[in-house]
């Protein structure tokens, strides 16, 4: 009996990505199979963890529901593809569990569509009984310092999407011909550049990063790395996996200070266990320091207490030559630790600065409520406050933090609000909406051409095939326009 | 090994398959915020825990990999292991496994709510359980990226493990498994709030 079961699962996922195939014959027997009332019709906006886990579990949790996903760029997944660093191929599994979510019969990809300028909300919100707002947050944090403009400044957002083939960034060119960097933050994002800033070219030659910075960062010559952060040892922002693959990367080794860890070790047993096996692990850091400062290997380390004041230019003024920090001090404990400026300033010497202090949400259309203070939407569990209909979930919905389990968390309890909202009545659908079938001829209209999935699937396969070549995973399409081509071939 | 893994995989993919299939009766509804079910335990205090049981060394010390699939060739009454998972809403289910089941596919074949986003290669805590503390001292230490991973885990407490890092061994017969409440936007009173 358990035999059937597993694999009765097998004729029906291949007819299912048969019928994917024939998205047109599908669409038509998908209108056959309901009736219209009897359809709810949701639109997600935004094809990245927070839309896809909110498309999945709606899916799963209501019978009927179809739900149409909206992404700007013609390529699915957002940060999974664009934000999880190419030497952590493990964490992009989850893109076979959104793959089945698209491939599911009640749910359709449009790509290339961007909601606010193709396409109003307000369209979306004539179309479909629900709208989910999952476009999370597209701009980095700005620095406010005098210098951020200079060359040899960049958003940690801009280097990791030009490592990572987001199209606006592929002509980055980020100067590597400096020997120090200094990262400002110390979340995981400055790890990461961290990391591939300092990882054995080898340890990159299999993953998808992108060929030019491949080979951009073969020929750097970066060899020191200092992660700044306002606040002490206590409260970096970054997890442990992050800093233990730090601890472990072939060629560096630790350049940290031992008076930062004053009096840690006598508060440690006090921790709560994630925070104290991670200051543990940064002790261990500590203890590895060798004495003196010559540049013998490739380093790393973390800097506390400090916050920019000003980036320093070269004597010529054209380019980053150092930057000047604050020194700070603590006031209160834990988590909510504020830093003070004690008004004591310090310079670095560093030809490279990145600023990795956060990512920040946009409004997305005048007609949605925008919380300019959070930068997120104000909702209450994901329903957008004052707007019925209107849902929102992931970093615009609780602000850009967390793993990706937090999102996924976070966006199967907006689907939960959203199908509450439809059993309690509060939702109403008993009208009739026409979902894509108005929205998509509305977009032909204004000359914009979606991609769908299967159209996905053609630049999927063209990418696989050029990574084939160069022993890569996948070598990423840089460019929309190729990416259009591809997926319309 | 790439015989392995190719199955591994190709289970996974087929179990993966059932996970947004409509028929599901698990998350029908907002249902988190009727749970009335506690975990028991307090919060981990330690990585290093004194008193956990040292029979695990007699345990295969690295039998993470073994079968992530679920077996279902059943002939021997004592292949099987009695598990009992207690979904998110504190419901019982009892399920039958097999010798050398893993937790996280298990769960998925018996429609139970475990995400397991990363697919077993710890790169994620999604497939977070608690385990009932007789077995949690028969299961073998977790690895130090289990623990990495354990330490994002909404909800960690002393009994906290990846359900993708255990495999059901015959001493494990009769194990509890308990699902955490993650949700953290819902009441935990079961409080419903007003929809605006």
């Amino acid at each position: 009996m358990n035999t059937s079961r597993v694999f009765a699962f097998k004729p029906m996922k291949s007819l299912l990505t048969t019928k994917c195939s024939r998205a047109a014959i599908t669409s038509g027997l998908r209108r056959l199979a309901c009736t219209p009332s009897s359809c709810p019709r949701v639109c997600i906006v935004g094809g990245g963890p927070a839309g896809f886990y909110t498309a999945q579990h709606i899916l799963k949790a209501h019978p009927a529901i179809q739900v149409d996903i909206y992404e700007r760029l013609p390529i699915p997944y957002g940060l999974v593809r664009f934000g999880v660093a190419p030497d952590h191929p493990e964490v992009k599994n989850v893109i076979n569990t959104f793959t089945q979510t698209a491939q599911h019969e009640r749910c359709s990809y449009h790509g290339n569509v961007s909601v606010g300028k193709d396409v109003s909300v307000e369209e979306l919100r004539q179309a479909y009984h629900a709208v989910v707002l999952s476009y999370g947050a597209e701009v980095n944090r700005t620095l406010g310092v005098p210098g951020e403009n200079l060359a040899g400044v960049y958003s940690a957002k801009d280097f990791v999407g030009w490592y990572n083939g987001v199209p606006c960034n592929k002509d980055l060119k980020p100067d590597l011909s400096g020997e120090t960097a200094v990262i400002l933050g110390q979340g995981n994002v400055a790890l990461d550049v961290a990391r591939i800033l300092l990882s054995p070219h080898d340890i990159l030659t299999n993953t998808d990063i992108t060929q030019p910075s491949l080979e951009a960062l073969a020929n750097s010559r970066v060899r020191r790395v200092l992660i700044v952060g306002r606040r002490g040892p206590l409260q970096v922002a970054c997890t442990i996996k992050e800093i233990r693959e730090m601890v472990n990367l072939t060629g560096t080794r630790p350049d940290m200070l031992s008076a930062d860890f004053k009096g840690i070790a006598e508060v440690l047993k006090d921790l709560p266990r994630p925070r104290k096996r991670l200051t543990e692990l940064m002790m261990k850091a500590v203890q590895a320091t060798p004495a003196g400062d010559g540049l013998t290997s490739r380093q790393w380390g973390f800097r506390f207490l400090r916050s920019p004041v000003e980036v320093l230019p070269s004597p010529d003024l054209t380019r980053t030559a150092g930057i000047r920090l604050g020194v700070n001090r603590l006031e209160g404990s834990g988590d909510g630790a504020r830093a003070v400026p004690t008004g004591e300033t310090e310079d670095i010497e560093c030809e490279m600065v990145i600023s990795s202090i956060g990512y920040q949400s946009l409004p997305i259309d005048p007609a949605v409520p925008f919380d300019p203070r959070k930068a997120i939407i104000p909702n209450a569990m994901g329903r957008v406050l004052q707007a019925t209909g209107l849902y929102c979930s992931g970093w615009i919905k609780r602000g850009p933090t967390g793993v990706i389990g937090t999102t996924m968390n976070d966006s199967f309890d907006t689907a939960r609000a959203l199908i509450q909202d439809i059993e309690t009545g509060v939702l109403d659908i008993s009208t009739v909406k026409p979902g894509s079938q108005t929205v998509t001829p509305l977009l032909q209209k204004r000359g914009v051409n979606p991609v769908s999935f299967s159209d996905w699937e053609k630049i999927d396969v063209e990418e696989m095939k050029r990574g084939t070549v160069v022993g890569k995973p996948r070598e990423k399409l840089l460019d929309v326009t190729e990416m259009l081509k591809t997926a319309h071939s | 090994m790439a015989a392995s893994t190719a199955v591994r995989m190709s289970v996974g993919l087929i179990l993966r398959f059932s996970r947004v299939s409509p028929r599901c009766n698990l998350c029908n509804l907002p249902g988190l915020n009727t749970c009335t079910h506690t975990n028991g335990g307090s919060t981990r205090g330690s990585i290093f825990d004194p008193f956990r049981n040292l029979n695990r060394s007699l345990q295969t010390s690295n039998c993470v990999y073994f079968s992530e699939g679920v077996n279902t060739n059943t002939e021997d009454p004592k292949d099987f292991v009695n598990v009992v998972y207690i979904d998110r809403l504190g419901k019982r289910i009892p399920v039958k496994a097999k010798v050398g089941d893993n937790v996280l596919f298990l769960a998925r074949k018996h429609g139970i709510d475990l995400e397991g986003a990363c697919e077993a290669s710890l790169a994620c805590s999604t497939c977070h359980v608690y385990v009932k503390a007789d077995y949690y001292d028969k299961l073998p230490q977790p690895e130090e990226r289990e623990d990495d991973m354990l330490d994002m885990a909404p909800m960690l407490q002393e009994n906290s493990r990846l359900g993708c890092q255990i495999i059901l061994m015959p001493e494990l017969d009769g194990i509890q498994l308990t699902l955490p409440r993650v949700t953290r936007n819902f009441y935990v009173d079961g409080h419903v709030p007003t929809p605006h």
